[in-house]
């Protein structure tokens, strides 16, 4: 104490005012943290437990170069687009250089598609054997606007679907709905997309002449010439099962999409002068060699596989950053023993009846509790965290690894938002022992609503629909903060909880949690103030 | 021996928690075990489910409430002092743990069996309303049935070795709420971790070793084959767990002071 010592009574120097300043109660409780061995122990063992368990399992994890059919590994880094995300890029590409400002019209009156329902080609027969018709909900035909032909590279494009309708999309994360319904001679659907400087513009039209804005995309530093034309791309067929022990796995094989255009038109100046027909990276993804394009009569058939969209991480030597975050948990159980104990000692002790003394207002000794155990916690775990991550990828890239590219604001959400994980559960559990007053009943009840939630939703026989639900209302919804790589609505993937999808967005399933916390508190407060301690 | 018996049976009687404890595991395990059989549904196509995995679910839960009855029925005494006049009534101390592991055993597999016929009472009347009806391939629940009784024995016993790993623990670190967090953390841990590690080889390891994962291999009754340990195997680690647990907290508690 240094200063305002005037108005404290000296029996009650050492714990701090009851009345004013917060500042000291703060003090106080820091204080008692500190001195108490196990519990400055127990932080340490939190962040150990967190970087050696994510080191260990960086360092224990391998793969071999040789698949079950003695093939050899493909190299899997996907291309990065505009936004730093990976990103897949294999379409047909019918193209002619833009130069300047310009636009591009066209009629689609058809699109079909095949599709393998057993995986690949079986071998030794034509590709497209044993394929039947019928497109996927994400095929896709139109025009497109492209910066360069280079993989990754910044885009524009208006499109029909397989079964979502009329859609522009842009750099690959980008996609906003138009008219829905299936395309068809009957029912041909007009599309335009035209270059004024970086802004791109999609509208389209049922008649040709009656046309409606889809939206504008804006492509920063989009050169004076960019490739336009049209295109196909279909993405591969998945079929998605849960099997026992609540894992699900995915199979599928290459599609292929065919679109007929006509009534091509086109505007502003465009050098030359014919189409070249371009497979563009399809082979990586599978492609098929029908992929290709016919011109007669001024009408167009293009046939592509791939896809334009963001990859998402599957199988084989790929980790994201938040693998590294494995030690979490650990970290996580250590935390809440100590969050627990820092107010159940009091009980055990008689320390309570002391601390109720100095501070008669015990709303407010709980508050700085609150602030103490939490804002320790969120500096340990920030520490933890950071390093597992950083050393994490550092590990897995050297031992060959492609790690998922994030942007540095997730980078630093993933790993401040484990820190703010392990400060409110460090306050539910601060909350909950104040309820219970006994320590090892406290712990218990917090580990369970936090874990089990968590094992019941990834590791059980629950199905996906019930996990996700598991993983909305628990304190377990908590973890979303540490999903790195985000659920896409326009691409088809396996976004169970299994598999690190959550089925909140990172900040509001953090807020589950911080909800869960505060009602704990608030619980831990009224019966405080009834309460005899 | 039989004084120590009657000593322990006494504490653990009348302390006022153990009752609710014991209750509360089995009202835990039962009412988890009824909700995920409601949860899961099975389509005519066949859902890869195994029933009796499901119905029994609840073990999951109830397997905390157990652990925290056994943590206390030692570190109770540790943090009241208690320990040091039971250590001199009784001077031999593994006598003294011995007599609390039989007295918790008998206590957790009496309503570990209660628990467990709750969660296939559930189950039989729950699942055919779901779709696991004969028709789909899915026989009732039954106890005639030798995968069925195995899993339902098995979880008894899952319970009862929880229950020694969990006051092996305690006695080793004589603090009960350190205790717990050790042992819900070996628990849910594992598979926690085995689903996180992206590796394969690591993940099958990790739930041959985790006394959760491997213990509850117990409970499967089809697609044995495609487990990472066998049934009574995955019992068997469970059981080696707990084991080496009252070994370290027998060992300790001969070595230390109270």
């Amino acid at each position: 104490m240094t200063t305002g010592t005037g108005t404290i009574a000296p029996d009650r120097a050492g714990l701090g005012a009851g009345r004013d300043g917060f500042a000291r109660l703060l003090r106080a409780e820091w204080t008692k943290f500190r001195t108490v061995r196990g519990w400055v122990i127990g932080m340490l063992a939190a962040a150990l437990l967190t970087v050696l368990l994510g080191l260990l399992s960086a360092a224990g994890s391998g793969f071999s170069c040789s698949g079950p059919g003695g093939q050899a590994c493909k190299p899997s880094a996907p291309p990065v687009g505009p936004g730093g995300e990976a990103v897949t890029d294999g379409f047909y590409f019918v193209r002619q250089p833009l130069a300047g400002d310009g636009g591009i019209t066209v009629r689609v009156t058809s699109l079909t598609g095949l599709y393998s329902p057993n995986g690949a080609a079986p071998a030794g027969q034509g590709p497209l054997a044993g394929m039947r018709s019928g497109t996927q909900p994400w095929s896709k035909a139109g025009i497109i606007v492209k910066e360069s032909t280079r993989q990754g590279s910044a885009y524009a494009a208006v499109m029909v679907t397989g079964s979502h309708g009329v859609r522009m999309q842009d750099d690959y994360t980008h996609d906003t709905a138009g008219r829905p319904g299936a395309v068809s001679a009957a029912s041909p659907r007009w599309l335009r997309l035209t270059r004024s400087g970086d802004t791109l513009t999609g509208a389209e039209s049922a008649d040709g002449s009656h046309w409606t804005s889809l939206g504008t995309a804006h492509l920063a530093g989009l050169p004076a010439t960019v490739q336009a034309g049209l295109f196909a791309a279909s993405p591969d067929y998945t079929v998605t099962t849960q099997n026992f022990g609540g894992g699900s796995t995915g199979s599928g094989g290459p599609t292929l999409a065919t679109a007929r255009f006509d009534h091509v038109s086109l505007q502003g100046t465009w050098p030359g002068g014919a189409w070249t027909g371009d497979d563009r990276g399809g082979q990586a993804d599978g492609n098929l060699p029908s992929a290709g394009f016919r011109q007669a009569g001024g009408g167009f058939t293009v046939s592509g596989s791939g896809d334009i969209a963001p990859a998402l991480p599957g199988e084989g030597p790929q980790s994201k950053i938040e693998d590294g975050l494995v030690g979490a948990f650990a970290g996580l159980i250590a935390v809440i023993v100590v969050g627990a104990m820092f107010i159940t000692a009091e009980y055990r002790r008689g320390l309570i009846r002391t601390t109720l003394a100095a501070s008669p207002r015990r709303g407010r000794v709980l508050a700085a509790k609150a602030v103490v155990i939490g804002s320790v916690a969120f500096v340990t775990g920030l520490a933890a965290a950071g390093v597992a991550v950083t050393l994490g990828q550092r590990i897995a890239r050297g031992k060959g690894f492609y790690v998922f590219p994030v942007t540095s604001l997730t980078e630093l959400r993933v790993i401040a938002g484990t820190a703010a994980l392990l400060a409110a559960a460090a306050v539910l559990a601060l909350g909950i022992g104040a309820v219970l007053r006994r320590s090892a009943a406290a712990v218990t009840a917090v580990i369970v609503v936090i874990a089990l939630p968590y094992v019941l939703a990834v590791a059980s026989v629950l199905p996906a629909g019930a996990a996700e639900w598991l993983l909305r209302l628990t304190p377990a919804a908590a973890f979303a903060v540490q999903q790195s790589t985000p659920q896409y609505p326009q691409v088809i993937g396996n976004y169970t909880p299994a598999k690190g999808y959550y089925p909140l967005a990172p900040w509001a399933g953090f807020a589950v949690l911080c909800g869960w916390a505060a009602l704990a508190l608030g619980l831990a407060v009224v019966l405080l103030r009834r309460r005899d301690a | 021996m039989r004084q120590a018996l009657h000593a322990e049976w006494t504490k653990l009687r009348t302390l006022p928690g153990s009752g609710w404890l014991l209750l509360a595991a089995i009202t835990l395990t039962v009412a988890l075990s009824a909700a995920a059989a409601a949860a899961i549904t099975c389509p005519p196509a066949g859902c890869g489910q195994d029933p009796a995995k499901v119905s029994l679910t609840g073990i999951q839960l109830g397997q905390a409430a157990v652990a925290l009855l056994a943590v206390l029925t030692i570190g109770g005494e540790y943090s009241t002092g208690m320990i040091g006049v039971t250590l001199a009534a009784m001077p031999r101390r593994p006598a003294v743990l011995a007599a609390k592991a039989a007295i918790l055993s008998g206590v957790t597999l009496a309503a570990g069996t209660i628990a467990v016929l709750g969660c296939l009472l559930a189950g039989r009347r729950i699942l055919p309303g779901n779709g696991f009806t004969p028709a789909h391939g899915y026989q009732p629940l039954s106890l005639g049935d030798g995968p069925v009784l195995r899993a339902a024995a098995g979880s008894v016993l899952y319970l009862a070795l929880v229950a020694l790993l969990s006051l092996g623990a305690a006695t080793a670190v004589r603090d009960a709420a350190v205790a717990i967090g050790v042992v819900l953390g070996l628990l849910y841990l594992f598979p926690i971790v085995a689903q996180l590690v992206p590796d394969r080889h690591w993940q099958r390891h990790l739930k041959q070793l985790g006394p959760m994962t491997a213990g509850l291999a117990i409970q499967a009754t089809s697609n044995l084959r495609g487990l990472p340990i066998g049934p009574w195997a995955g019992l068997g680690v469970l059981a080696a767990w707990a084991a080496a647990a009252l070994l370290t907290g027998a060992l300790l508690l001969r070595l230390r002071d109270a």
